[in-house]
């Protein structure tokens, strides 16, 4: 950083800086990407505030202990749990400039995110053939609300992870898909953070009620 | 004058350098933190299921276990600390948390005084 002092006359303050100097290119990324989550994460709070206030309304309907299967909660949070293992061994390889390495761990991240998705989405078909659908009350409303809403960031998640494949295939590890692999991982874990929220809240609190 | 100015890139180039110089954190990191997150995830699912301990117990540990774990993945997972993007993203952290909790704690009180306050209609289920 210069600060013009040859130029100016003597005795006049300086107050800015005058010499642009070199930002590289996505250097700002990080903190703006995860300025994003932070956002992100106001939106689930808010659904956890709902999900608080509406979660032991059911309106002569069905509550958690008629609806929940804890041992497939079991199943699908260890599966995400492990995609974030996976997820956190692929960037370790792509450190490492392991392209090979760093691609299987991604496929292995892909394929648990799809069974903890499928998994979910077979818990939702099963309420919902019960006749556990939103409209039922306002439980099942707030319930389908923040679960959605975060089987919903795992899709794009997931769509992300695809796309990158694609482009590291396309154009190999370079310094922008390494940004990018960045982003998806911090993306990836913050969803998994989320998850801690959503078992132990919806599913473990509510077997308790 | 000279040094001051070094030191002073020095401290600039910390906050503009390229997106390659993060931490992805270390092999050990990785497997401290799902360690920790195995052990956090299955403490809660067992007490629940099991139900060793009474209800209103269970409700604190899990709570609490699942603080801790959130605590865990954001260091090991997320690899948080004051020092990276210059501390910027500590606060932003540390503001998303002040909202949180305010915006949290604030909806489930306001609520649950309304819920208390209203007029008792027809049977309503107690209050969470």
């Amino acid at each position: 950083m210069t600060i013009a002092m040859g130029s100016m006359k003597a005795g006049e303050p300086v107050f800015y800086v005058v010499d642009e100097h070199e930002h590289a290119e996505g250097h700002s990324t990080m903190l703006g990407f995860w300025i994003y989550l932070m956002s992100d994460c106001l939106i689930f709070a808010m659904l956890f505030a709902v999900y608080g206030v509406l979660g032991g309304k059911y309106a002569a309907g069905p509550a958690p202990k008629d609806l929940f299967d804890l041992s497939l909660v079991a199943v699908n949070t260890t599966f995400l749990l492990l995609s974030s293992l996976t997820y956190g061994l692929a960037m370790l390889a792509m450190g490492q400039s392991r392209v090979g390495a760093m691609m299987a761990w991604l496929v292995v991240t892909g394929l648990f995110g799809l069974g903890f998705l499928g998994i979910e989405l077979s818990e939702f078909a099963h309420m919902i053939h019960e006749g556990a659908t939103p409209q039922r009350s306002a439980f099942l409303s707030s319930f389908f609300t923040l679960v959605g809403t975060h089987g919903l960031h795992v899709t794009f998640g997931l769509i992300w992870l695809v796309t990158l494949i694609v482009q590291v295939r396309l154009h190999g590890l370079i310094e922008s898909n390494r940004r990018r692999l960045f982003c998806l991982s911090m993306f990836w874990h913050f969803l998994d953070v989320i998850w801690i929220g959503v078992f132990t809240v919806v599913y473990l609190m509510g077997m308790l009620r | 004058m000279s040094t001051d100015v070094h030191a002073e890139a020095q401290v600039h180039d910390h906050g503009h350098g390229t997106a390659g110089d993060h931490s992805h954190g270390t092999r050990s990191d990785l497997w401290i933190g799902f360690a920790a997150s195995v052990v956090l995830t299955a403490l809660p699912f067992w007490l629940v299921m099991s139900g060793t301990l009474d209800k209103q117990v269970t409700a604190l540990v899990i709570m609490a276990v699942a603080a801790l774990q959130v605590v865990v993945h954001m260091v090991y997972f997320l690899h948080m600390n004051t020092r990276s993007e210059g501390g910027w993203s500590m606060m932003a952290l540390i503001f998303t948390i002040i909202v949180v909790v305010i915006a949290l704690s604030g909806s489930l009180w306001v609520m649950q005084h309304l819920t208390t306050n209203m007029m008792p209609m027809h049977e309503m289920s107690p209050a969470p």
